[in-house]
């Protein structure tokens, strides 16, 4: 206490105007910055990020390098995590499995963002028949299980392969045209009771313009819960990836999945251990604190969420 | 609570109708039909015979009638895959396997869920209550096939107590070989449940009748088990229910690693070989499941609950 100063005894006029506003955004980095959980984590997730954006200078090695004499190595010195069964440096495969992993993660959410926000905001605007039709689609997207319906979109484009492309691209696609439904759900459920709030019409009242009203009350209000949405969406994306990879439907050989890196241990998994132990390894802590980092961020934006699943 | 019933009832029937009609839409726009081989190419008459047997040369929506009624009648057709067996016959030959699995798992979440749940509840902020919560955000959090592996690295190659794989009935009779698939598919849901009843039970822990039952002398484990676990409950139905047709679907992976020969491992198969009839069978065998046990967690909840009504139209 006593480093402390002691408080003016007058606050003066100025003072009070220096002191920065207290907003949502403030408020939610300091309580983030208290959750050490959730900080720790998003040291985790920077340091993928960095792994992923610069997996050329960090690996040893590319992800596609092979050489054949090296096969089937334990892990040494030589090769920090061994290698594969065509010799390939099985460190830099990790390291590079960590772009493919964030590069969905990312891409899915762009497009759910995409599809979501726009038909959560056309439900929620212009209800009626639009909205029966559109709530009905989620409905039915909620009505199978995702893995089923990934499964079922990557069987359709299969046929499709001379018109739609790679293993990545295709993953994308069929993960991020489920991975909407969250989201418009959300957007619609925001607006339709963001719209009734009496400090929205309190805003009104004392003359703001709809701009003001939009952008100081509407989107910082709507944006929370999406930002938590999208930020617990990668994980799931990544998630959704390994398993599709893991069943052969997802990203193919040379390009490194950790699902698919786990699939191929299977055979070998009496005698080089290591194979399934490092991809399993970088796919649960990456799940892990992605998760971590969007419970701490819905806890930082809205304390009164609390727990909802 | 009639009209409640009514207008999802037909709610679900509006969503069966949209799936089947999109699978069945989605699966015909694919260019190339299951006999379009290109190593030995049927004479153009012998495919036209084959085409007309499984009704592939009629228009779009005369294929989507045919379908949509015979399978009313329970007839999904033949099995690309095993042209000796119906679909309804290869489903029911495999389906037992992945439900036997299914069951033991939800018998097993459901036990050592609630069990550990309570524990955690009674013993807030303890070790016990930290191990809960460690283990159920492990069991939420990592993929099953990410824990299957590691549960093959420490029981089988490292201990080398248990077998790899294998189903009692159809590879060995070793019973052995259940525990692994079990223990990996009941994990997620029991994380759910563990992490449910602990929360229900510390908010009504709180309540002022559990201070009444306390202040009028019960034993603490009669407070707990007697009073407050029955309220618990409430949110513990609708969190487990739904997880039956999920557990249908989830085993795919557990099935693909310890080699179960169950419903999921069939299903991959004819994604693979592209079998229509089985695909879209099983996406609606699913999707009807799926939104049964959705309207029967809810009905189930009045149950339970006599304080909650059911009307109008849920959102």
């Amino acid at each position: 206490m006593s480093t402390l100063a002691a408080p003016p005894l007058v606050v003066s006029r100025t003072d009070v105007l220096a002191r920065p506003p207290s907003t949502l955004w403030r408020d939610a980095v300091w309580r983030f910055s208290r959750n050490k959980l959730a900080v720790s984590s998003l040291a985790v997730v920077a340091l993928l990020a960095i792994m992923a954006v610069f997996a050329e200078l960090l690996a040893p090695a590319r992800y596609d390098f092979s050489v054949l004499s090296e096969a089937n190595q334990f892990p040494s010195g030589r090769h920090l995590f061994g290698t594969d069964a065509v010799g390939r440096d099985f460190l830099s495969r990790i390291i590079f499995g960590a772009r493919v992993s964030l590069t969905v993660g990312i891409s899915v959410q762009v497009i759910a963002l995409c599809i979501g926000v726009t038909l959560g905001t056309l439900a929620g605007t212009f209800g009626g028949w639009l909205d029966y039709i559109i709530m009905r689609f989620v409905e039915v997207f909620t009505a199978l299980p995702i893995w089923l319906f990934a499964l079922f979109l990557i069987s359709v484009w299969r046929g499709w392969d001379a018109i739609v492309g790679g293993g990545l691209i295709n993953v994308i696609l069929a993960i991020g045209l489920i991975g909407w439904i969250e989201i418009c759900r959300l957007t619609r459920a925001q607006i339709l009771s963001l719209r009734e709030k009496e400090y929205v019409l309190a805003a009104t009242a004392i003359g703001a313009s709809h701009l003001e009203i939009a952008r100081r009350h509407l989107l910082p209000n709507a944006l929370a819960p999406l930002i938590v949405a999208v930020t617990l969406g990668i994980p799931t994306a990544i998630f959704t990836e390994a398993g599709l990879s893991f069943l052969g439907f997802g990203i193919n050989d040379p390009l490194p999945s950790w699902g698919k890196m786990i699939a191929d241990s299977l055979a070998y998994v009496r005698v080089y251990w290591y194979l399934g132990l490092f991809p399993t390894l970088a796919l649960a802590l990456t799940m892990l604190s992605f998760s971590f980092v969007g419970d701490g961020l819905r806890d930082a934006l809205d304390p009164r969420m609390g727990e909802r699943r | 609570m009639v009209v409640y019933l009514l207008g999802r009832l037909s709610g679900i029937v509006v969503v069966f109708i949209m799936v089947s009609m999109l699978a069945f839409v989605l699966m015909h726009s694919i260019p190339g039909g299951p006999f379009d081989e290109e190593k030995s190419p049927l004479p153009p008459a012998a495919k036209a015979n084959i085409l007309r047997k499984y009704g592939l040369d009629k228009p779009l929506w005369e294929q989507y009638a045919l379908y949509m009624g015979s399978a009313l009648r329970g007839d999904f057709g033949i099995s690309f895959q095993s042209p000796t067996e119906t679909v309804i016959q290869l489903i029911a030959r495999t389906w037992p396997t992945s439900m036997q699995l299914g069951g033991l798992a939800i018998l097993v979440a459901g036990t050592l869920g609630l069990t550990s749940g309570i524990l955690a509840a009674v013993y807030q902020n303890s070790w016990i209550d930290y191990v809960v919560t460690f283990m159920s955000t492990l069991g939420l959090t990592v993929p099953n096939f990410v824990i299957a592996l590691w549960l093959l690295l420490v029981f089988v190659v490292g201990l080398g107590w248990l077998p790899t794989g294998g189903w009692p009935g159809a590879s060995s009779d070793d019973f052995k070989t259940l525990i692994l698939p079990v223990v990996t598919l009941s994990l997620g849901p029991l994380a759910l449940v563990a992490r449910y009843t602990r929360s229900s039970l510390v908010e009504v822990l709180h309540a002022e009748y559990i201070r009444t039952a306390r202040a009028k002398g019960l034993r603490e484990h009669a407070v707990v088990l007697g009073h407050a676990l029955k309220n618990a409950m409430i949110p513990l139905i609708t969190v487990l229910l739904p997880q039956i047709p999920n557990l249908i679907t989830g085993t795919i992976f557990v099935e693909v690693i310890f080699r179960v020969p169950g419903l999921g491992k069939f299903f991959v198969t004819s994604i693979y070989l592209r079998d229509y009839p089985m695909i879209m069978a099983t996406m609606l065998l699913v999707a009807t499941l799926w939104s049964t046990t959705y309207l029967l967690s809810d009905i189930l909840y009045t149950v339970v609950d006599p304080r909650i009504r059911l009307y109008g139209r849920s959102t």
